[in-house]
Protein backbone atom coordinates (compact mmCIF):
# COMPACT_ATOMS: atom_id res chain seq x y z
CA UNK A 1 0.00 0.00 0.00
CA UNK A 2 2.76 2.43 0.97
CA UNK A 3 4.74 1.48 -2.10
CA UNK A 4 1.67 2.10 -4.23
CA UNK A 5 1.07 5.51 -2.63
CA UNK A 6 4.64 6.62 -3.20
CA UNK A 7 4.39 5.54 -6.84
CA UNK A 8 1.18 7.52 -7.22
CA UNK A 9 2.82 10.52 -5.56
CA UNK A 10 5.59 10.24 -8.15
CA UNK A 11 3.08 10.35 -11.01
CA UNK A 12 1.28 13.28 -9.40
CA UNK A 13 4.60 15.11 -9.02
CA UNK A 14 5.51 14.51 -12.66
CA UNK A 15 2.11 15.79 -13.81
CA UNK A 16 2.45 18.85 -11.59
CA UNK A 17 5.89 19.52 -13.10
CA UNK A 18 4.38 19.42 -16.60
CA UNK A 19 1.53 21.71 -15.61
CA UNK A 20 3.68 24.19 -13.71
CA UNK A 21 5.01 26.26 -16.67
CA UNK A 22 1.48 26.66 -18.06
CA UNK A 23 0.19 27.76 -14.68
CA UNK A 24 3.07 30.22 -14.33
CA UNK A 25 2.37 31.81 -17.71
CA UNK A 26 -1.34 32.13 -16.98
CA UNK A 27 -0.67 33.78 -13.61
CA UNK A 28 2.01 36.15 -14.95
CA UNK A 29 -0.09 37.32 -17.89
CA UNK A 30 -3.25 37.57 -15.80
CA UNK A 31 -1.60 39.67 -13.08
CA UNK A 32 0.92 41.74 -15.07
CA UNK A 33 -0.74 42.31 -18.41
CA UNK A 34 -4.48 41.86 -18.01
CA UNK A 35 -4.37 43.14 -14.41
CA UNK A 36 -7.71 41.75 -13.40
CA UNK A 37 -8.45 39.11 -10.78
CA UNK A 38 -9.33 35.70 -12.21
CA UNK A 39 -13.15 35.36 -12.20
CA UNK A 40 -14.57 32.59 -9.94
CA UNK A 41 -11.15 32.03 -8.41
CA UNK A 42 -12.22 29.30 -6.00
CA UNK A 43 -14.05 27.29 -8.63
CA UNK A 44 -11.12 27.63 -11.03
CA UNK A 45 -8.60 26.43 -8.47
CA UNK A 46 -10.67 23.38 -7.52
CA UNK A 47 -11.14 22.69 -11.23
CA UNK A 48 -7.40 22.88 -11.79
CA UNK A 49 -6.81 20.44 -8.94
CA UNK A 50 -9.41 18.11 -10.50
CA UNK A 51 -7.52 18.25 -13.81
CA UNK A 52 -4.20 17.57 -12.11
CA UNK A 53 -5.41 14.65 -9.98
CA UNK A 54 -7.50 13.37 -12.90
CA UNK A 55 -4.53 13.18 -15.27
CA UNK A 56 -2.36 11.57 -12.58
CA UNK A 57 -5.01 8.89 -11.86
CA UNK A 58 -5.48 8.34 -15.57
CA UNK A 59 -1.75 7.84 -16.26
CA UNK A 60 -1.33 5.65 -13.18
CA UNK A 61 -4.25 3.48 -14.30
CA UNK A 62 -2.83 3.18 -17.82
CA UNK A 63 0.53 2.13 -16.45
CA UNK A 64 -1.07 -0.55 -14.27
CA UNK A 65 -3.72 -1.95 -16.54
CA UNK A 66 -3.06 -1.29 -20.17
CA UNK A 67 0.51 -0.51 -21.06
CA UNK A 68 2.16 -3.72 -19.78
CA UNK A 69 -0.55 -5.87 -21.34
CA UNK A 70 -0.75 -3.88 -24.59
CA UNK A 71 3.00 -3.88 -25.07
CA UNK A 72 3.21 -7.59 -24.31
CA UNK A 73 0.47 -8.29 -26.84
CA UNK A 74 2.16 -6.16 -29.50
CA UNK A 75 5.38 -8.13 -28.96
CA UNK A 76 3.65 -11.50 -29.06
CA UNK A 77 1.57 -10.71 -32.13
CA UNK A 78 4.54 -9.48 -34.14
CA UNK A 79 6.84 -12.34 -33.16
CA UNK A 80 7.80 -14.54 -36.17
CA UNK A 81 6.87 -17.68 -34.19
CA UNK A 82 3.32 -16.46 -33.89
CA UNK A 83 2.90 -15.23 -37.47
CA UNK A 84 4.24 -18.26 -39.32
CA UNK A 85 5.74 -20.85 -36.98
CA UNK A 86 7.31 -23.16 -39.58
CA UNK A 87 8.84 -20.75 -42.07
CA UNK A 88 12.00 -18.75 -41.83
CA UNK A 89 11.41 -15.06 -41.01
CA UNK A 90 12.67 -13.81 -44.36
CA UNK A 91 10.06 -15.80 -46.30
CA UNK A 92 7.00 -14.35 -44.60
CA UNK A 93 4.99 -12.15 -46.99
CA UNK A 94 2.89 -9.14 -46.05
CA UNK A 95 -0.40 -11.05 -46.20
CA UNK A 96 0.61 -13.38 -43.36
CA UNK A 97 0.16 -10.53 -40.89
CA UNK A 98 -3.64 -10.63 -40.72
CA UNK A 99 -3.84 -10.55 -36.92
CA UNK A 100 -1.38 -7.67 -36.77
CA UNK A 101 -3.55 -5.55 -39.07
CA UNK A 102 -6.65 -6.40 -37.05
CA UNK A 103 -4.87 -5.61 -33.80
CA UNK A 104 -3.53 -2.32 -35.23
CA UNK A 105 -6.99 -1.27 -36.35
CA UNK A 106 -8.79 -2.22 -33.15
CA UNK A 107 -6.18 -0.79 -30.79
CA UNK A 108 -6.14 2.47 -32.80
CA UNK A 109 -9.92 2.72 -32.68
CA UNK A 110 -10.27 1.80 -29.01
CA UNK A 111 -7.49 3.99 -27.62
CA UNK A 112 -8.72 7.01 -29.57
CA UNK A 113 -12.14 6.72 -27.94
CA UNK A 114 -10.43 6.93 -24.54
CA UNK A 115 -8.19 9.89 -25.47
CA UNK A 116 -8.87 12.80 -23.06
CA UNK A 117 -7.75 15.65 -25.35
CA UNK A 118 -10.09 14.46 -28.09
CA UNK A 119 -12.94 14.39 -25.57
CA UNK A 120 -12.16 18.00 -24.65
CA UNK A 121 -12.28 19.19 -28.27
CA UNK A 122 -15.44 17.18 -29.02
CA UNK A 123 -17.24 18.57 -25.96
CA UNK A 124 -16.29 22.12 -26.94
CA UNK A 125 -17.32 21.59 -30.56
CA UNK A 126 -20.72 20.25 -29.55
CA UNK A 127 -21.39 23.10 -27.14
CA UNK A 128 -20.42 25.98 -29.45
CA UNK A 129 -22.10 24.55 -32.54
CA UNK A 130 -25.37 24.37 -30.63
CA UNK A 131 -25.54 20.61 -31.08
CA UNK A 132 -25.15 20.46 -34.89
CA UNK A 133 -21.83 18.66 -34.34
CA UNK A 134 -22.28 15.54 -32.24
CA UNK A 135 -19.42 14.87 -29.84
CA UNK A 136 -19.73 11.10 -30.19
CA UNK A 137 -20.06 11.24 -33.99
CA UNK A 138 -16.92 13.34 -34.22
CA UNK A 139 -14.99 11.01 -31.92
CA UNK A 140 -16.11 7.95 -33.88
CA UNK A 141 -15.01 9.58 -37.15
CA UNK A 142 -11.60 10.35 -35.65
CA UNK A 143 -11.29 6.84 -34.21
CA UNK A 144 -12.02 5.27 -37.60
CA UNK A 145 -9.37 7.51 -39.13
CA UNK A 146 -6.76 6.48 -36.55
CA UNK A 147 -7.66 2.80 -37.00
CA UNK A 148 -7.18 3.08 -40.75
CA UNK A 149 -4.00 5.11 -40.40
CA UNK A 150 -2.29 2.70 -38.01
CA UNK A 151 -3.25 -0.30 -40.13
CA UNK A 152 -1.78 1.32 -43.22
CA UNK A 153 1.27 2.35 -41.20
CA UNK A 154 1.83 -1.28 -40.11
CA UNK A 155 1.48 -2.36 -43.73
CA UNK A 156 4.16 0.18 -44.62
CA UNK A 157 6.59 -1.14 -42.01
CA UNK A 158 5.95 -4.72 -43.11
CA UNK A 159 6.43 -3.99 -46.81
CA UNK A 160 9.25 -1.51 -46.19
CA UNK A 161 7.94 1.16 -48.58
CA UNK A 162 8.83 4.84 -48.27
CA UNK A 163 7.02 6.81 -45.58
CA UNK A 164 6.91 10.14 -47.37
CA UNK A 165 5.10 8.73 -50.43
CA UNK A 166 2.14 7.79 -48.24
CA UNK A 167 2.14 11.07 -46.36
CA UNK A 168 2.41 13.23 -49.47
CA UNK A 169 -0.39 11.25 -51.15
CA UNK A 170 -2.42 11.78 -47.97
CA UNK A 171 -1.82 15.54 -48.13
CA UNK A 172 -3.03 15.64 -51.73
CA UNK A 173 -6.24 13.82 -50.76
CA UNK A 174 -6.80 16.23 -47.85
CA UNK A 175 -6.32 19.23 -50.16
CA UNK A 176 -8.84 17.90 -52.67
CA UNK A 177 -11.32 17.12 -49.88
CA UNK A 178 -10.89 20.65 -48.50
CA UNK A 179 -12.22 22.18 -51.72
CA UNK A 180 -15.46 20.23 -51.51
CA UNK A 181 -16.06 19.96 -47.77
CA UNK A 182 -18.48 22.34 -46.00
CA UNK A 183 -16.38 25.27 -44.74
CA UNK A 184 -17.92 25.10 -41.25
CA UNK A 185 -15.99 22.04 -40.15
CA UNK A 186 -12.62 22.49 -41.85
CA UNK A 187 -10.87 23.94 -38.79
CA UNK A 188 -12.22 21.21 -36.56
CA UNK A 189 -11.11 18.52 -39.01
CA UNK A 190 -7.55 19.87 -39.18
CA UNK A 191 -7.41 20.14 -35.40
CA UNK A 192 -8.57 16.58 -34.88
CA UNK A 193 -5.40 15.38 -36.60
CA UNK A 194 -3.27 16.85 -33.83
CA UNK A 195 -5.30 15.83 -30.81
CA UNK A 196 -5.69 12.15 -31.55
CA UNK A 197 -2.29 11.09 -30.40
CA UNK A 198 -1.38 11.85 -26.85
CA UNK A 199 -1.32 9.99 -23.57
CA UNK A 200 -3.05 6.72 -24.50
CA UNK A 201 -2.29 6.14 -28.16
CA UNK A 202 1.40 7.07 -28.44
CA UNK A 203 2.91 4.48 -26.05
CA UNK A 204 0.85 1.56 -27.40
CA UNK A 205 1.35 2.49 -31.03
CA UNK A 206 5.09 2.98 -30.50
CA UNK A 207 5.26 -0.50 -28.95
CA UNK A 208 3.52 -1.95 -31.99
CA UNK A 209 5.84 -0.17 -34.44
CA UNK A 210 8.92 -1.18 -32.50
CA UNK A 211 7.74 -4.79 -32.27
CA UNK A 212 7.15 -4.95 -36.02
CA UNK A 213 10.43 -3.31 -36.93
CA UNK A 214 12.39 -5.62 -34.61
CA UNK A 215 10.85 -8.90 -35.76
CA UNK A 216 10.99 -8.30 -39.52
CA UNK A 217 14.42 -8.91 -41.03
CA UNK A 218 15.97 -5.93 -42.78
CA UNK A 219 14.04 -3.31 -40.78
CA UNK A 220 15.82 -1.11 -38.31
CA UNK A 221 13.73 -0.42 -35.20
CA UNK A 222 15.22 3.05 -35.04
CA UNK A 223 14.45 4.05 -38.62
CA UNK A 224 11.29 2.11 -39.44
CA UNK A 225 9.62 2.18 -36.03
CA UNK A 226 8.83 5.82 -36.64
CA UNK A 227 6.02 7.06 -38.79
CA UNK A 228 3.01 5.34 -37.19
CA UNK A 229 2.11 8.50 -35.27
CA UNK A 230 2.31 10.50 -38.48
CA UNK A 231 -0.24 8.15 -40.03
CA UNK A 232 -2.44 8.38 -36.94
CA UNK A 233 -2.52 12.17 -37.16
CA UNK A 234 -3.10 12.42 -40.92
CA UNK A 235 -5.97 10.02 -41.54
CA UNK A 236 -8.42 11.46 -38.97
CA UNK A 237 -8.37 14.70 -41.02
CA UNK A 238 -9.72 12.73 -43.98
CA UNK A 239 -12.38 10.87 -42.02
CA UNK A 240 -13.59 14.02 -40.23
CA UNK A 241 -13.81 15.88 -43.56
CA UNK A 242 -15.73 12.92 -44.96
CA UNK A 243 -17.98 12.92 -41.89
CA UNK A 244 -18.65 16.65 -42.41
CA UNK A 245 -19.42 16.03 -46.07
CA UNK A 246 -21.82 13.18 -45.36
CA UNK A 247 -23.69 14.95 -42.57
CA UNK A 248 -23.95 18.02 -44.82
CA UNK A 249 -25.57 15.93 -47.59
CA UNK A 250 -27.91 14.24 -45.14
CA UNK A 251 -29.00 17.60 -43.72
CA UNK A 252 -29.63 19.05 -47.17
CA UNK A 253 -31.67 16.03 -48.09
CA UNK A 254 -33.73 16.40 -44.91
CA UNK A 255 -34.49 20.06 -45.59
CA UNK A 256 -35.23 19.69 -49.31
CA UNK A 257 -37.85 16.99 -48.71
CA UNK B 1 -24.82 19.64 -4.29
CA UNK B 2 -27.30 16.97 -5.35
CA UNK B 3 -27.10 18.16 -8.97
CA UNK B 4 -23.31 18.05 -8.78
CA UNK B 5 -23.40 14.52 -7.41
CA UNK B 6 -25.79 13.40 -10.14
CA UNK B 7 -23.58 14.85 -12.86
CA UNK B 8 -20.58 13.18 -11.29
CA UNK B 9 -22.28 9.77 -11.35
CA UNK B 10 -23.37 10.22 -14.98
CA UNK B 11 -19.83 11.22 -15.91
CA UNK B 12 -18.36 8.15 -14.18
CA UNK B 13 -20.75 6.00 -16.17
CA UNK B 14 -19.75 7.76 -19.42
CA UNK B 15 -16.04 7.38 -18.72
CA UNK B 16 -16.61 3.70 -18.19
CA UNK B 17 -18.41 3.30 -21.53
CA UNK B 18 -15.50 5.13 -23.21
CA UNK B 19 -13.17 2.45 -21.89
CA UNK B 20 -15.24 -0.58 -22.87
CA UNK B 21 -13.84 -0.83 -26.43
CA UNK B 22 -10.26 -0.85 -25.14
CA UNK B 23 -10.98 -3.53 -22.53
CA UNK B 24 -12.83 -5.57 -25.15
CA UNK B 25 -9.88 -5.45 -27.56
CA UNK B 26 -7.47 -6.60 -24.86
CA UNK B 27 -9.66 -9.39 -23.53
CA UNK B 28 -10.65 -10.69 -26.98
CA UNK B 29 -7.10 -10.72 -28.34
CA UNK B 30 -5.71 -12.23 -25.17
CA UNK B 31 -8.17 -15.14 -25.08
CA UNK B 32 -8.93 -15.83 -28.73
CA UNK B 33 -5.72 -14.97 -30.57
CA UNK B 34 -2.83 -15.29 -28.16
CA UNK B 35 -4.79 -17.88 -26.13
CA UNK B 36 -3.33 -17.06 -22.78
CA UNK B 37 -4.94 -16.02 -19.50
CA UNK B 38 -4.58 -12.40 -18.43
CA UNK B 39 -1.34 -12.27 -16.42
CA UNK B 40 -2.31 -9.84 -13.70
CA UNK B 41 -6.05 -9.50 -13.23
CA UNK B 42 -5.87 -7.48 -10.00
CA UNK B 43 -3.79 -4.77 -11.64
CA UNK B 44 -6.08 -4.72 -14.68
CA UNK B 45 -9.16 -4.12 -12.52
CA UNK B 46 -7.62 -1.57 -10.18
CA UNK B 47 -6.00 0.20 -13.13
CA UNK B 48 -9.31 0.40 -14.98
CA UNK B 49 -10.99 1.92 -11.92
CA UNK B 50 -8.20 4.51 -11.71
CA UNK B 51 -8.61 5.38 -15.39
CA UNK B 52 -12.37 5.84 -14.97
CA UNK B 53 -11.86 8.05 -11.93
CA UNK B 54 -9.13 10.03 -13.69
CA UNK B 55 -11.20 10.67 -16.83
CA UNK B 56 -14.17 11.76 -14.73
CA UNK B 57 -12.13 14.22 -12.68
CA UNK B 58 -10.40 15.52 -15.82
CA UNK B 59 -13.67 16.27 -17.66
CA UNK B 60 -15.14 17.86 -14.52
CA UNK B 61 -12.06 20.04 -14.00
CA UNK B 62 -11.93 20.97 -17.68
CA UNK B 63 -15.35 22.60 -17.61
CA UNK B 64 -14.57 24.33 -14.33
CA UNK B 65 -11.09 25.67 -15.01
CA UNK B 66 -9.24 25.23 -18.33
CA UNK B 67 -12.13 26.17 -20.64
CA UNK B 68 -13.26 29.27 -18.69
CA UNK B 69 -9.67 30.46 -18.13
CA UNK B 70 -8.78 30.18 -21.79
CA UNK B 71 -11.91 31.99 -22.92
CA UNK B 72 -11.79 34.75 -20.30
CA UNK B 73 -8.12 35.49 -21.05
CA UNK B 74 -8.87 35.65 -24.78
CA UNK B 75 -11.69 38.10 -24.10
CA UNK B 76 -9.58 40.28 -21.81
CA UNK B 77 -6.82 40.49 -24.41
CA UNK B 78 -9.36 41.38 -27.11
CA UNK B 79 -10.85 44.14 -24.93
CA UNK B 80 -7.44 45.49 -24.07
CA UNK B 81 -6.59 45.54 -27.76
CA UNK B 82 -2.92 44.81 -27.22
CA UNK B 83 -1.90 42.59 -30.10
CA UNK B 84 1.73 42.42 -28.97
CA UNK B 85 0.95 40.92 -25.57
CA UNK B 86 -1.60 38.54 -27.03
CA UNK B 87 0.98 37.19 -29.49
CA UNK B 88 3.51 36.99 -26.66
CA UNK B 89 1.07 34.99 -24.58
CA UNK B 90 0.32 32.65 -27.48
CA UNK B 91 4.02 32.12 -28.13
CA UNK B 92 4.86 31.46 -24.46
CA UNK B 93 1.97 29.04 -24.13
CA UNK B 94 3.09 27.05 -27.16
CA UNK B 95 6.79 27.12 -26.32
CA UNK B 96 6.58 26.27 -22.62
CA UNK B 97 4.12 23.41 -22.97
CA UNK B 98 6.12 21.80 -25.76
CA UNK B 99 9.66 22.01 -24.40
CA UNK B 100 8.77 19.80 -21.41
CA UNK B 101 6.43 17.40 -23.24
CA UNK B 102 7.46 13.84 -22.19
CA UNK B 103 6.58 12.26 -25.57
CA UNK B 104 8.74 14.83 -27.36
CA UNK B 105 11.68 14.23 -25.00
CA UNK B 106 11.45 10.50 -25.76
CA UNK B 107 11.38 11.07 -29.52
CA UNK B 108 14.21 13.63 -29.45
CA UNK B 109 16.45 11.24 -27.52
CA UNK B 110 15.72 8.45 -29.95
CA UNK B 111 16.39 10.74 -32.90
CA UNK B 112 19.75 11.73 -31.43
CA UNK B 113 20.58 8.04 -31.10
CA UNK B 114 19.78 7.48 -34.77
CA UNK B 115 21.89 10.43 -35.85
CA UNK B 116 24.72 8.99 -33.76
CA UNK B 117 24.50 5.48 -35.23
CA UNK B 118 24.31 6.92 -38.74
CA UNK B 119 27.63 8.58 -38.02
CA UNK B 120 26.30 12.11 -38.37
CA UNK B 121 27.50 13.22 -34.97
CA UNK B 122 30.92 13.47 -33.43
CA UNK B 123 31.87 10.58 -31.19
CA UNK B 124 31.05 12.14 -27.83
CA UNK B 125 28.04 12.09 -25.54
CA UNK B 126 27.81 15.87 -25.30
CA UNK B 127 26.92 16.31 -28.95
CA UNK B 128 24.20 13.67 -28.66
CA UNK B 129 22.65 15.58 -25.78
CA UNK B 130 23.03 18.84 -27.66
CA UNK B 131 21.39 17.35 -30.72
CA UNK B 132 18.40 16.14 -28.67
CA UNK B 133 18.06 19.48 -26.91
CA UNK B 134 18.39 21.36 -30.19
CA UNK B 135 15.61 19.27 -31.64
CA UNK B 136 13.34 19.99 -28.68
CA UNK B 137 14.01 23.72 -28.85
CA UNK B 138 13.32 23.65 -32.60
CA UNK B 139 9.97 21.94 -32.09
CA UNK B 140 9.03 24.21 -29.17
CA UNK B 141 9.89 27.33 -31.20
CA UNK B 142 7.82 26.10 -34.11
CA UNK B 143 4.82 25.37 -31.88
CA UNK B 144 5.09 28.83 -30.27
CA UNK B 145 5.21 30.43 -33.72
CA UNK B 146 2.33 28.26 -34.91
CA UNK B 147 0.02 29.32 -32.11
CA UNK B 148 0.94 32.99 -32.56
CA UNK B 149 0.30 32.67 -36.30
CA UNK B 150 -3.03 30.97 -35.58
CA UNK B 151 -4.03 33.83 -33.27
CA UNK B 152 -3.05 36.35 -35.94
CA UNK B 153 -5.19 34.44 -38.41
CA UNK B 154 -8.27 34.63 -36.16
CA UNK B 155 -7.75 38.38 -35.67
CA UNK B 156 -7.32 39.16 -39.36
CA UNK B 157 -9.86 36.59 -40.53
CA UNK B 158 -7.49 34.85 -42.95
CA UNK B 159 -8.81 31.68 -44.52
CA UNK B 160 -7.59 28.66 -42.59
CA UNK B 161 -7.42 26.26 -45.51
CA UNK B 162 -5.24 28.62 -47.57
CA UNK B 163 -2.62 28.70 -44.82
CA UNK B 164 -2.82 24.94 -44.27
CA UNK B 165 -2.35 24.27 -47.97
CA UNK B 166 0.74 26.54 -48.03
CA UNK B 167 1.99 24.54 -45.05
CA UNK B 168 1.46 21.26 -46.89
CA UNK B 169 3.19 22.64 -49.98
CA UNK B 170 6.18 23.69 -47.87
CA UNK B 171 6.44 20.15 -46.47
CA UNK B 172 6.10 18.59 -49.93
CA UNK B 173 8.84 20.83 -51.34
CA UNK B 174 11.27 20.37 -48.45
CA UNK B 175 10.88 16.58 -48.01
CA UNK B 176 13.01 15.52 -51.05
CA UNK B 177 15.89 17.69 -49.82
CA UNK B 178 15.79 16.56 -46.18
CA UNK B 179 18.18 13.83 -44.97
CA UNK B 180 16.42 10.49 -44.94
CA UNK B 181 16.79 9.66 -41.26
CA UNK B 182 15.04 12.85 -40.14
CA UNK B 183 11.87 12.48 -42.26
CA UNK B 184 10.12 9.89 -40.09
CA UNK B 185 10.99 11.79 -36.92
CA UNK B 186 9.85 15.08 -38.41
CA UNK B 187 6.46 13.67 -39.41
CA UNK B 188 6.01 12.11 -35.97
CA UNK B 189 6.84 15.27 -34.02
CA UNK B 190 3.80 16.87 -35.63
CA UNK B 191 1.61 14.42 -33.76
CA UNK B 192 3.18 14.43 -30.32
CA UNK B 193 3.43 18.14 -29.64
CA UNK B 194 0.00 18.80 -28.19
CA UNK B 195 -0.57 17.50 -24.67
CA UNK B 196 -3.68 16.85 -22.64
CA UNK B 197 -3.58 20.21 -20.89
CA UNK B 198 -2.48 22.32 -23.86
CA UNK B 199 -5.29 21.15 -26.14
CA UNK B 200 -8.26 22.36 -24.04
CA UNK B 201 -6.50 25.61 -23.15
CA UNK B 202 -5.51 26.44 -26.73
CA UNK B 203 -8.93 25.43 -28.06
CA UNK B 204 -10.63 27.68 -25.52
CA UNK B 205 -8.24 30.52 -26.41
CA UNK B 206 -9.13 30.28 -30.10
CA UNK B 207 -12.85 30.06 -29.49
CA UNK B 208 -12.74 32.89 -26.95
CA UNK B 209 -10.98 35.14 -29.49
CA UNK B 210 -13.41 34.24 -32.26
CA UNK B 211 -16.31 35.05 -29.92
CA UNK B 212 -14.81 38.37 -28.81
CA UNK B 213 -13.97 39.71 -32.28
CA UNK B 214 -16.87 40.98 -34.35
CA UNK B 215 -17.57 39.15 -37.60
CA UNK B 216 -15.88 35.89 -36.57
CA UNK B 217 -17.76 32.66 -36.20
CA UNK B 218 -16.54 30.55 -33.26
CA UNK B 219 -17.04 27.28 -35.16
CA UNK B 220 -15.31 28.23 -38.43
CA UNK B 221 -12.68 30.61 -37.04
CA UNK B 222 -12.14 29.36 -33.49
CA UNK B 223 -10.62 26.02 -34.40
CA UNK B 224 -7.37 25.59 -36.28
CA UNK B 225 -4.75 26.59 -33.70
CA UNK B 226 -3.80 22.98 -33.00
CA UNK B 227 -3.69 22.25 -36.74
CA UNK B 228 -0.87 24.81 -37.14
CA UNK B 229 0.89 23.41 -34.10
CA UNK B 230 1.02 19.98 -35.66
CA UNK B 231 2.11 21.24 -39.08
CA UNK B 232 4.97 23.70 -38.48
CA UNK B 233 7.15 21.29 -36.42
CA UNK B 234 7.40 19.01 -39.48
CA UNK B 235 8.92 21.76 -41.62
CA UNK B 236 11.15 23.06 -38.84
CA UNK B 237 12.53 19.64 -37.89
CA UNK B 238 13.36 18.85 -41.53
CA UNK B 239 15.18 22.20 -41.81
CA UNK B 240 17.02 21.36 -38.58
CA UNK B 241 18.11 18.07 -40.11
CA UNK B 242 19.31 19.82 -43.26
CA UNK B 243 21.30 22.48 -41.44
CA UNK B 244 23.16 20.03 -39.20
Amino acid sequence: MIEWLSHFAGTLGATARDVFPILLIIIIFQLMIIRKPIPHLKKTITGFIFVLVGIACFLEGLERALFPLGELMAQQLTHPDFIAPNTSPSEITWNAYGWVYLFAASIGFATTLAEPSLMAVAIKAESISGGTIHALGLRLAVAIGVAFGITLGSFRIITGTELYLYILAGYCIVMIQTFFAPKLLIGLAYDSGGVTTSSVTVPLVTALGLGLATSIPGRSPLLDGFGLIAFASLFPIMTVLAYAQVSHWLNRRKYSC
Amino acid sequence: MAAFRNRFIIQIFRSFTDLIPMLAVIVIFQFLVIKQPIPDLANLISGTLLIVLGLTLFIQGLEQSLFPIGESMAQSFAQKGSLFWLLCFAFCLGFSTTIAEPALIAIANMAAKIAYTEGLLENSSITVLQYALGLRVTVALSVGLAISLGVLRIIHGWKLHHLIIYGYLAIIIITPFAPKHIIGIAYDTGGVTTSTITVPLVTALGIGLAKAIKGRNPVTDGFGLIAFASLTPITFVMLYGMLL
